[in-house]
């Protein structure tokens, strides 16, 4: 059984709304019910057929060819399966992800993998602002599950994060770790400013010296033993993390932010 | 049955349903490992008096442990689940969390899960951190030489303790001698625990006193000194009896441990002053698992 592959005929007018096309609610469809779902962009519905050629048939492994960035919402709320996207992908790319597999191979944008709950995400581009993070007035970002960002991400990675890993092989923007609950945000490149802005717990772990605010306190050099297995966990992943040349287990640890409950740590590699 | 010299009895031991759970400690180095195994494990003999049974299984190589330092796996067995939980916190808090440069893991992934580090977090003062990593949560609790790394739970599944054999022999050097000579080789098994001193016991005992508030007493049966006073089991050129109780995971890994243990006895033989193999049973009443001697070394 060959993947069920949307190839894009041309770039629509308007964003679309990519949430019908996803492994869970396309189980059991042929494709000439799935070329006859609805997809919104803007104001008008389109069909599926109206902007893709669909080819294969196992629904559970889905492939968007093709693709650019104002393809919203691809993998919304997936519940198992694997979606890959190649080329870019637009805002809300695996919004709630429960369960299954996303990947990328171009840049993907603002709200990755916001409010994700399990799963895995691997962009091997760029990621937008708010990745990982919780939509405006939610108190809840990604609650679990691993995001791994080959490239760079915005700013506000892991805003009120609460469980999960994201790793980000490149830099990250301003508010990386803001209002975390927990969890943790690797990154291998720099860091922004306003690192952990009001974070309560979790980890920040950095590769390169962070520019901290005065409200972070330095604890000391430390030899963690929890890092070992928490890069260990990476192994199997394809990416810079899984290298064991890279792990370590010695870190400057900074706690706070104090102006929260302070009970979050950025590690620093030393 | 005769072999190399020494008499196998035609019995059985006798052995009963226990709970039993196993835990990974880490440290710098294997001897803090060992030190903290050691007091985690030290106290529990017997059920009889200690609340359960526990023992060092075997030293863990780096590669075999969570954290990729050297190891040591224990083993603790209790009559029920509820004990069992209560006996591996209470070590776990008062030899592990003490012990310089130790952590504490998870040596049984399935069955049901008790608390390992999970209450032990508190003492970290609101300090503590929570980790999970693929799947596992871990607390790290900050003590006074850097941080207490435990994984929250272990698991908790089916075992069965009591397993036993008696080695007879002429002298009391001789004896024991046989019993070193089996523990060596019952402790490259798997899933198996020898929870005595040593793995040896030389007070077996009987169910049962003439003191009515002793549920155990001494064996005067496989007692030498007591030959001509009670209904001794002993022949005359008996002069000490040793016992290797045996706890495992499963029937199979106690007769496992039991063949290699009564091998390395009988290799020795009857040149060496061993006379013959018993085994401790209670006529059937004491437990479901019966371990025929000339079975497992048929």
């Amino acid at each position: 059984m060959s993947a069920l592959t949307f190839t894009l005929k041309h770039k629509p007018n308007q964003r679309v709304d990519m949430s019908p096309l996803v492994c869970n609610q396309l189980i059991d469809m042929d494709l000439e019910a799935i070329a006859s779902i609805t997809l919104q962009s803007g104001k008008c519905k389109l069909r599926v057929d109206e902007i893709f050629t669909i080819e294969g048939s196992d629904t559970q492994n889905i492939v968007i060819k093709n693709s650019i960035d104002t393809l919203d919402f691809i993998g919304k709320d997936l519940i198992g399966g694997s979606i890959s996207v190649i080329g870019d992908a637009g805002a809300y790319l695996a919004f709630g992800l429960n369960a299954g597999e996303i990947k990328v191979t171009g840049d993907v944008g603002l709200y990755a993998a916001c409010e994700m709950k399990k799963g895995y995400l691997e962009v091997s581009g760029n990621a937008g602002d708010f990745l990982g993070a919780a939509l405006p007035g939610n108190k809840m970002g990604m609650k679990g599950g691993t995001i791994l960002i080959k490239g760079n991400v915005g700013a506000r990675a892991g805003d009120h994060m609460r469980r999960g890993n994201i790793l980000i092989e490149g830099n990250a923007g301003e508010y990386c770790g803001s209002r975390m609950t927990a969890g943790t945000i690797a990154v291998m490149g720099d860091t922004g400013r306003h690192l952990g802005y009001a974070m309560r717990r979790g980890t920040l772990l950095l590769w390169n010296n962070p520019i901290l605010s005065a409200s972070f306190n330095d604890c000391g050099a430390h030899t963690l033993a929890f890092l070992p297995i928490l890069f260990a966990s990476f192994k199997s992943l394809n990416s810079r993390f899984s290298d064991s040349s890279i792990s370590f287990n010695r870190v400057q640890r900074y706690s706070g932010d104090m102006s929260e409950i302070g009970r979050g740590e950025v590690l620093v590699k030393l | 049955m005769i072999i190399n010299g020494v008499s196998i009895d035609a019995t059985f031991a006798e052995a009963f349903p226990m709970k039993a759970t196993r835990a990974i400690i880490t440290a710098q180095n294997e001897k803090w490992a060992l030190i903290s195994a050691q007091a985690m494990t030290g106290f529990a003999t017997s059920v009889i008096a200690c609340g359960c049974e526990g023992s060092i299984e075997r030293v863990l190589a780096p590669s075999e442990t969570p954290d990729g330092r050297p190891g040591v796996s224990v083993m603790i067995f209790a009559m029920g689940g509820k004990g069992l939980a209560k006996q591996l916190e209470t070590r776990a808090g008062q030899c592990v969390l003490t012990s310089p440069t130790a952590a504490l893991f998870a040596g049984i992934d399935g069955g049901i899960r008790i608390p390992l580090g999970k209450n032990l977090r508190y003492f970290g003062d609101g300090f503590q951190v929570s980790k999970q990593i693929s799947g596992k949560r871990y607390w790290r609790i900050p003590v006074m030489d850097g941080e207490f790394l435990a994984e929250a739970t272990t698991g908790q599944v089916d075992a069965i303790g009591g397993g036993n054999f008696l080695v007879l022999a002429e002298s009391q050097p001789q004896a024991l001698a046989a019993c070193e000579a089996a523990i060596e080789e019952m402790r490259k098994i798997p899933n198996v625990i020898m929870p005595f001193p040593g793995g040896v016991v030389r007070s077996g005992s009987k169910v049962g006193s003439k003191y009515k508030t002793l549920g155990a007493s001494t064996n005067d049966a496989f007692c030498p000194t007591l030959k001509g006073m009670t209904k001794t089991e002993l022949s005359p050129e008996i002069e000490s009896v040793m016992e290797i109780v045996i706890d495992g995971l499963s029937k199979e890994d106690i007769e496992k441990a039991m063949r290699v243990g009564i091998q390395a006895v009988c290799d020795l033989g009857a040149q060496n002053g061993i006379k013959r193999i018993s085994a401790g049973n209670y006529g059937g009443k004491l437990g479901p698992f019966h371990f025929h001697l000339q079975e497992i070394m048929a």
